[in-house]
């Protein structure tokens, strides 16, 4: 692993800075380790010799103000990219080159950072291991045969994997928290709300947040700080007022009340999850946190009701991929059979699955049961968060039910690949912050991640619980680069 | 069939059927832009050249609404005397079609803007109010071509996202006559508040018309079809007609009516069922996740109301009230916002000395013939309203005779040209000196001594000659009246 | 409750994705087995809650009526499978 890899974001940032390294230099090297990487399957689409061009520019005339100066970055595949391919992991979108850029990668571009390619992803953010992406499936660096977790599995794989310093995925129902704990990362899903949605491919509207994915939790801040602003494009994008996450960045958590739910402790849960959390709680309290135990009695209905909202929504989101203005088209007699066979051909089996849960519960004599029902139980789960936040700051729950699984374990049994998300979730549903982070491994050594969800607009309390743990837990990942011949 | 005037009744067998109609508007909101995007509403535009990626549902894009169409919404509310809704929610109404470009049309379901209304029609036999159910607004689609490539549909996008409101009345509706008037009545509010240009031709006003049938006097309503997009009121009442009578037939066969909807072909003048699309007809409504819920102030629509013109109702009333005019002229001369304006003004530029009544009679009369004869509207009239004023004025001054006006008003058409000038420089003044007009009487009387007897002898119609024979000698100059004096006085 | 083939066919009509035999019956046992853990909400009762659409508590910004787009008919049909410069292109509509 060459020196400049290794490098967190922040260090990469200061030698550039310090004019300790060139743009090029580092762009260069995490180009190189990329193209040793074909592997992984981290990336759809890469851009290497644009990005060591624009490199080369921004050494001509560095502008060394920026947050991002000249720092190479792959994003998911989710994020449209003027003139680059978007596909979105998807056969429907595999020709389709946006005119246009997303605003949070915008806001990346105009701090300073290159574009190093586009990152596989779950078929419209659709999955829990990337394994339902056209592009294929995406390796974790931790180990061959094992996914990265989804639907940021390139994303998590490419941190993990040192092929970009940062990224930043997307987070529906846990699709950068669960890749994260997966591949041992950092991983932020802001509050709905601050992240414009603009120029994202869109998969669950009330859900979808991007954020960032790093290698620690002082990068990640940093990030956050970018990606996060108001913007007049998204009707849902918050005005509020936005925190500079690195410079307030603070391991003093003391006095902070971190809340333990009864109700994550769910039956069947793995010894080694239940001990991870244990050791959390220790961690939170050597910081010097106050540890309460809360009640969030609606939590085993987040799952269920995540499958009527975010299917639903989807159905209606994807129904614009028709074969008409953009993508994938197949031949048809008459519009309405082209329409079938485009969708049939150009979607895999779990987006199909998820349009057609979507269609169902949403079609006439069935939204009161069910679409009608979930919003109603999506209040309840908020109300439980609202409740719990009336007591605690933040609250510390495990990432996930388990660690990576391999790849084809669970590729055939939609409901037991859905459970992955059972903590994530309900974060989504309330629209709060929470953040994954690295916290231990399992018996093979995988790593195991620890979410802290925060109160609405309260990024900087869960970065701050997360940086100040994350010192205690002093997190090793275990990587062996054995993709790299 | 049709009883009297005012009833539709339909006769079978000595059933006699009552037709109840509900429209539903969809009416193109005036404004810049269109609802959910920056792009332009411009009519008549190339294709395709007034879309936004939001128009044409590029992935990302997200829709961020038109101030300014709510606030039309919102007026269009208040014009049709209806609950303004605080709290309103747009949904997505699903459904895939070539000029869909999002799969789904983003309109109200559940929450409109507005709710329940009224609206008065002036119907020859008295006033009628029509209930308006709701009005909610919603994006149009673009356009599907199918004549312009024998293989290919082709899809303009110019009107996809264009804001419309549809406005829903109740089935209070009782014949194509009142369907007619009740259209011309929106039509007429919105075009006053400046909400919708009432353009059926370019499609800024189309209707959904709701038909069903049942016996008289009965309570229940029959099963009603919908006979989608008809665009000119002719048409609907065509189309009104065709519906009734088959839905009676159906009835009289005793056949059941299949509620569905149907399609109106102006060529066979017919309604066909569009049964094909009856199986895709599940919209799967919910409330879009990409818009938040619209909220309203109170303050806010306070602004809009202080706003709001003087209707068509209240001003046909301060018109019958103010210049006396007859409350069938005043419906006409408030119908359109623009006729009405152009009274006014007339009113105001005859000055002092007016006669109101004769101002009415040119405007309806000669005014209109003109118009429609060259297919004008009265805001592109030939003739403005300062020299029609001038022109009724020379009438009641007694410079002109009504029929040299008639001359004067046919030389005024091209170019606008004013009246008084047209009388000076071809000396149409009307003779009003009795000494003139005497000796001019005189000489008639002379010349025609036989006939000035005969009157004497009892022959009275002769009188008409006489005048007859003082307009021609006088070149039509002679003061009417006064040669009817004089005639009196000297025959 | 089940899902069975007609319903499978009808959605599959509704969100425009054709089927195959196979393929509907594979997604009927799916859509079954997801349903029986969907079902679990109905332990709920949620007579007296209101629905929850959207987390963000705030309300719809206006934005003001101004034409800011430019004719950009090349960018907009670029991207389409079929086109003849000035149109979208599709198959015939069938009524």
């Amino acid at each position: 692993m060459s020196d400049i890899t290794n490098q967190s974001l922040t260090s990469l940032v200061n030698n550039i800075k310090n004019k300790k390294l060139s743009s090029e230099e580092v762009t260069q090297a995490f180009v190189d380790r990329s193209e040793k990487s074909k592997e992984l399957n981290a990336y759809i689409t890469e851009d290497f010799s644009n990005a060591i061009n624009k490199a080369k520019k921004f050494d001509q005339n560095p502008n060394l103000d920026l947050k991002l100066p000249g720092i190479p970055m792959a994003v998911k595949d989710l994020f449209c990219t003027e003139n680059i391919r978007t596909t979105a992991g998807s056969k429907i979108l595999k020709n389709f080159i946006p005119t246009y850029e997303s605003t949070v990668t915008q806001n990346i571009w105009n701090e300073g950072a290159i574009l190093l390619g586009k990152l596989n992803c779950d078929e419209f953010a659709m999955g829990s291991s990337n394994e339902t992406s056209f592009y294929g499936n995406v390796q974790n660096p931790i180990d061959n045969g094992l996914v990265p977790g989804g639907s940021s599995g390139g994303s998590a794989a490419a941190v993990s994997g040192r092929l970009t310093p940062i990224t930043i995925g997307t987070d529906t129902g846990g699709s950068i928290r669960q890749p994260a704990s997966f591949t041992g990362t950092v991983g932020l899903k802001p509050t709905y709300g601050s992240c414009s949605r603009y120029g994202i491919v869109a998969f669950a509207s009330s859900l979808d947040q991007a954020g960032p994915m790093a290698q620690n939790v002082e990068d990640c801040a940093l990030l956050q700080e970018v990606i996060s602003t108001y913007d007049k494009k998204d009707s849902t994008s918050i005005d509020f007022k936005r925190n500079d996450h690195s410079k307030e960045l603070t391991k003093n958590i003391k006095g902070k009340k971190i809340g333990i739910p009864k109700e994550y402790r769910v039956e069947g849960m793995p010894k080694e999850i239940e001990d991870l959390w244990q050791k959390g709680i220790q961690y939170a309290k050597e910081c010097g946190a106050e540890i309460i135990d809360i009640s969030l009695p609606n939590t085993t209905y987040a799952l269920p009701t995540y499958y009527i909202v975010a299917p639903a929504e989807a159905s209606s989101n994807l129904a614009r991929y028709d074969g008409v203005k953009y993508g994938f088209r197949a031949k048809g007699e008459n519009l309405i059979d082209m329409y079938e066979k485009t969708r049939s051909e150009g979607f895999g089996a779990e987006v199909q699955r998820r349009i057609m849960i979507g269609t169902y519960v949403l079609s006439s004599g069935y939204y009161d049961a069910y679409y009608l029902k979930a919003q109603k139980v999506r209040k309840l789960i908020k109300n439980d968060f609202d409740e719990a936040y009336k007591k605690v700051d933040a609250i510390l729950t495990p990432s996930t039910p388990s660690s990576a699984f391999k790849i084809g374990e669970k590729k055939d049994d939609p409901v037991s690949m859905y459970l992955n998300d059972i903590f994530t979730v309900p974060v989504n549903l309330a629209g709060l912050p929470a953040i994954s982070i690295p916290a231990g491994h399992d018996a093979s050594g995988y790593p195991l991640g620890l979410q802290i969800i925060g109160k609405a607009f309260k990024e900087q309390e869960i970065l701050n619980v997360a940086y100040a743990m994350e010192d205690k837990i002093n997190f090793k990942n275990k990587i062996t680069d054995w993709w790299i011949k | 069939m049709t009883k009297d005037k005012s009833e539709y009744l339909i006769e079978r067998h000595n059933n006699v059927y009552e037709v109840v109609i509900g429209l539903e508007v969809h009416a193109q909101v005036t404004s810049n832009s269109k609802l959910f995007s920056s792009s332009s509403t411009k009519f008549g535009a190339e294709p395709n050249t007034q879309v936004s990626l939001v128009d044409a549902a590029f992935p990302g894009m997200l829709p961020v609404i038109n101030e300014f169409c709510v606030k039309q919404a919102i007026k269009t509310g208040i014009g049709l005397k209806a609950k303004i809704n605080k709290r309103s929610v747009f949904d997505r109404k699903n459904y895939f079609y070539a000029d869909l470009p999002q799969g789904y049309q983003i309109s109200q379901f559940k929450y409109p803007i507005v709710g329940e209304g009224t609206v008065i029609l002036d119907m020859p036999e008295g006033q009628k109010e029509v209930g308006i159910e709701r009005l909610h607004l919603e994006q149009d689609a673009g356009k599907s071509i199918h004549d312009m490539d024998p293989q290919n549909t082709l899809v303009d996008l110019n009107r996809s996202g264009v804001a419309l409101m549809e406005i829903v009345s109740k089935p209070d509706l009782r014949t194509p006559d009142e369907v007619s008037a009740y259209i011309k009545k929106l039509r007429s509010i919105m075009r006053y508040l400046g909400t919708c240009d009432g353009n059926m031709q370019e499609g800024s006003l189309r209707a959904d018309v709701n038909i069903s049938v049942r016996l008289k006097d009965s309570k229940e309503l029959g099963t009603r079809c919908e006979i989608k997009n008809v665009n000119s009121i002719k048409f609907m009442q065509m189309a009104i007609d065709y519906e009734a009578n088959r839905q009676v037939d159906l009835i009289e066969e005793g056949k059941s009516i299949d509620q569905e909807t149907r399609l109106f072909d102006t060529k066979k003048n017919e309604t066909r069922s569009m049964r094909s699309k009856e199986d895709a007809h599940d919209y799967r409504y919910f409330p879009d996740p990409d818009l938040l819920p619209l909220e309203v102030t109170d303050e806010f629509i306070n602004e809009l109301k202080a706003d709001i013109p003087e209707l068509p109702d209240d001003k046909k009333k301060r018109f019958i009230d103010e210049f006396k005019v007859s409350p069938y002229e005043a419906t006409i001369l408030v119908s359109d916002i623009e006729t009405a304006k152009y009274f006014e003004e007339v009113v105001a530029k005859m000055g002092k000395n007016q006669d109101i009544k004769l101002a009415v009679n040119w405007i309806t009369g000669e005014l209109f013939a003109v118009l429609n004869n060259k297919n004008l509207e009265i805001s592109q009239s030939p003739i403005s309203a300062k020299n029609l004023a001038k022109l009724v004025n020379l009438i009641k001054n007694g410079t002109i005779s009504g029929k040299i006006a008639k001359t004067i008003f046919e030389l005024m058409i091209d170019g606008d040209k004013d009246p008084q000038t047209i009388v000076e420089e071809k000396g149409l003044k009307q003779e009003s000196d009795p000494k003139a007009l005497e000796a001019l009487i005189d000489k008639i009387i002379d010349d025609n001594r036989e006939k000035a007897i005969e009157y004497k002898n009892g022959k009275e119609k002769l009188f008409g000659f006489f005048v007859g024979q003082a307009m021609k000698v006088s070149g039509g100059k002679a003061n009417p009246q006064l040669i009817n004096e004089i005639l009196k006085k000297k025959l | 409750m089940s899902i069975d083939l007609k319903t499978i066919k009808h959605i599959s009509k509704l969100s425009r994705i054709s089927l195959d035999e196979q393929k509907a019956e594979k997604l009927a046992s799916d859509l079954n087995s997801i349903f029986e853990f969907i079902e679990k909400l109905n332990e709920l009762n949620t007579d007296k809650v209101e629905p929850l659409t959207s987390v963000a508590e705030t309300t719809l910004k206006f934005r003001s009526d101004e034409v800011k787009s430019e004719n950009i008919r090349e960018q907009i049909i670029k991207n389409s499978p079929e086109n003849n410069e000035d149109f979208f292109v599709v198959p015939k509509v069938v009524e």
